[in-house]
């Protein structure tokens, strides 16, 4: 039987403030426990909760960028469990008026024709604000358990999708499209092992061309695209075989165990909490007015697929090279920076060195663009030496080597290392005779109709020349002289 | 909905009160007026009345994002039952 995967995810994104959710203590990552939980984190009795600003404005940031709904009024309700890092007995998060609703965020997904990518449409189901709880610590307590608050109470914005994507490799589009939009629009900083985006994925399976889905089991707490994608793969591969062996999924929680690759049950839908959500009456609604949003929507940047489209349009690029230059904020501005230099009849040149030479320097010395020994004023020149003909892409290799690892300007390092290109024909002339006279058994080849040893006289020529020479013009003086 | 006395006596037993008969009967004319006043208020017609979340209609005050919160954990950890490495300590849960 030919069966389809379902998967939707539910991605909790730690939102960029400085201070929590509902109270004024620092949200900074890495403090001594308990450092950062004040009396309102600690949940004393009598403390009132009193809502961020720079929360509600992240998070009708994030609904204008993904063309969702905003609801003008929108209400924080009680979701009641008991655990001991909440210390409240319940997590003040939104319930039936979440802050954003709909929307959608485009994926690019490998089509039917190899090579292709086509654009597939994600539709979001909701977006809320709500506090993120404490941290347990199980271990090294002589049998109690441990509890650090300064995570408690941290804001989040919980973005749920529909289930609209159909492979793990689609979850995982979806997951990193989204990574660079929150990231982008600067509502997450996107550090996925100090847990700021964690991912839970709802998956099932149904035979292929049936309407209703399958039983789902949702994979909790994934921080890494890697193990996102391994955890889909092993769960629909388990319940392919549950169901062709004939037993039913059961709908439960699952967690994925990164050392065997595989998902393990948490527990099932019979002992699922029952969250008695009612509005916390601690908090009013909130109000979202129009001026506001309009203030938020006047100060957004120019967003990912605003940019990609503007790159293929304007600049010539392909799909690939407009989406890789807009998978990171950063990079784009590099991108545009530097090009605002080089010229714009040199975007794909700057396209293929960002995304090349400096793309590959920079996964080298585990660096992030923001610490790139190398900016754009100097890409640029360096670019700029490529298009006039001074530097072969060879030279332009060297002198790039030694900005990355010396630093320095492209001209002065062409200068002081004598990389510039020949292009002294008379010059190159006389080390093509010396080349021939050199090498008669390749002459003899090449004029008995050997490709290859023309090749040969080109390689012997470059070698002479210490690469300097343009190798264009070498072909052409070589052609010329074999012909003569 | 109204409740009778063995009712009253069921639910004090669950609850583990004693309540004497005299008690017992004033509960549960208590108790049956709140299900009257539930009666009333669910005979109005609400179709097409917006829920509301709040009895007061006003709206959500905002503060500013800052750090206003200064590091007071020795005070908090002061008066907790037990506390380790500045950490909390409860009786060990694993789910």
């Amino acid at each position: 039987m030919q069966w389809e995967t379902v998967i939707g995810l539910e991605v909790h994104t730690q939102l960029t403030t400085r201070s929590k959710i509902f109270s004024g203590a620092s949200t900074a990552f890495g403090a001594e426990p308990n450092s950062q939980a004040c009396q309102v984190d600690i949940a004393l009795p009598g403390v009132l909760p009193v809502l961020n600003k720079g929360a509600v404005e992240r998070a009708i940031k994030f609904g204008l960028a993904i063309g969702a709904k905003l609801n003008r009024v929108n209400v924080f309700a009680r979701k009641n469990y008991f655990y001991p890092d909440l210390p409240k007995g319940y997590q003040i998060s939104q319930f039936e008026l979440p802050i954003v609703e709909g929307g959608s965020i485009d994926i690019q997904v490998p089509s039917e024709q190899a090579g292709q990518a086509e654009t597939k449409t994600v539709r979001l189901t909701r977006a809320h604000l709500e506090e993120d709880a404490g941290k347990s610590l199980h271990e090294d307590f002589h049998g109690m358990t441990g509890i650090d608050l300064n995570r408690a109470g941290t804001p989040l914005l919980e973005i749920v999708s529909e289930p609209d994507m159909r492979s793990a490799k689609e979850a995982v589009a979806y997951a990193r499209a989204l990574h660079t939009l929150v990231t982008w629009i600067g509502t997450c900083d996107g550090n996925m092992q100090e847990g700021s985006f964690r991912v839970d994925a709802n998956v099932s399976v149904r035979p292929k061309g049936q309407q209703e889905f399958g039983t789902r089991r949702e994979i909790k707490n994934l921080n890494s695209f890697r193990f996102l994608e391994q955890a889909i793969d092993y769960e629909v591969r388990w319940q392919i075989e549950q169901i062709e062996d004939g037993h039913k999924i059961v709908q439960a929680t699952v967690l994925f165990d990164p050392d065997t690759g595989e998902t393990r049950m948490m527990r099932t839908k019979e002992d699922a909490h029952d969250y008695r959500y009612f509005p916390d009456p601690d908090l009013l609604p909130v109000k979202l007015e129009e001026d506001w949003i309009e203030q938020v929507r006047a100060a957004m940047p120019e967003l990912p697929a605003a940019m990609r489209a503007r790159f293929q349009r304007d600049y010539g690029l392909s799909a690939y090279d407009a989406a890789g230059l807009t998978s990171q904020r950063e990079l784009a501005v590099f991108f545009t920076d530097t090009l605002a230099l080089a010229g714009e009849a040199n975007a794909k040149l700057v396209a293929n060195w960002l995304q090349g030479e400096l793309s590959a320097s920079l996964n080298r010395d585990e660096k992030g663009i923001g610490a790139a020994p190398i900016g754009p004023a100097q890409l640029a020149g360096l670019v700029r030496r490529i298009a006039d003909g001074t530097l072969s892409n060879k030279l332009a290799k060297q002198v790039f080597e030694v900005m990355w690892t010396e630093g320095g300007e492209p001209d002065a390092i062409i200068e002081a290392k004598g990389l510039k290109q020949m292009s002294d024909s008379g010059a190159i002339e006389k080390i093509i005779d010396e080349v021939l006279a050199g090498n008669p058994k390749s002459v003899e080849e090449f004029r008995a109709g050997k490709e290859k040893a023309f090749n040969a006289l080109v390689g012997q020529v470059m070698k002479a020349t210490k690469g300097k020479a343009n190798p264009a013009q070498v072909n052409e003086l070589l052609k010329t002289k074999l012909a003569g | 909905m109204s409740l009778t006395l063995s009712d009253i006596q069921r639910i004090a037993h669950l609850a583990r009160i004693r309540v004497t008969e005299a008690e017992a009967e004033q509960t549960r004319d208590q108790l049956n007026g709140i299900f009257e006043l539930i009666a009333q208020m669910q005979a109005v017609d609400t179709a097409g009345v917006a829920p509301m979340a709040h009895a007061r209609d006003v709206f959500q005050r905002l503060r500013a994002d800052e750090v206003t919160e200064p590091d007071r954990r020795a005070a908090y950890q002061a008066v907790a039952p037990q506390t380790e490495a500045g950490l909390y300590l409860v009786p060990k849960v694993i789910e």
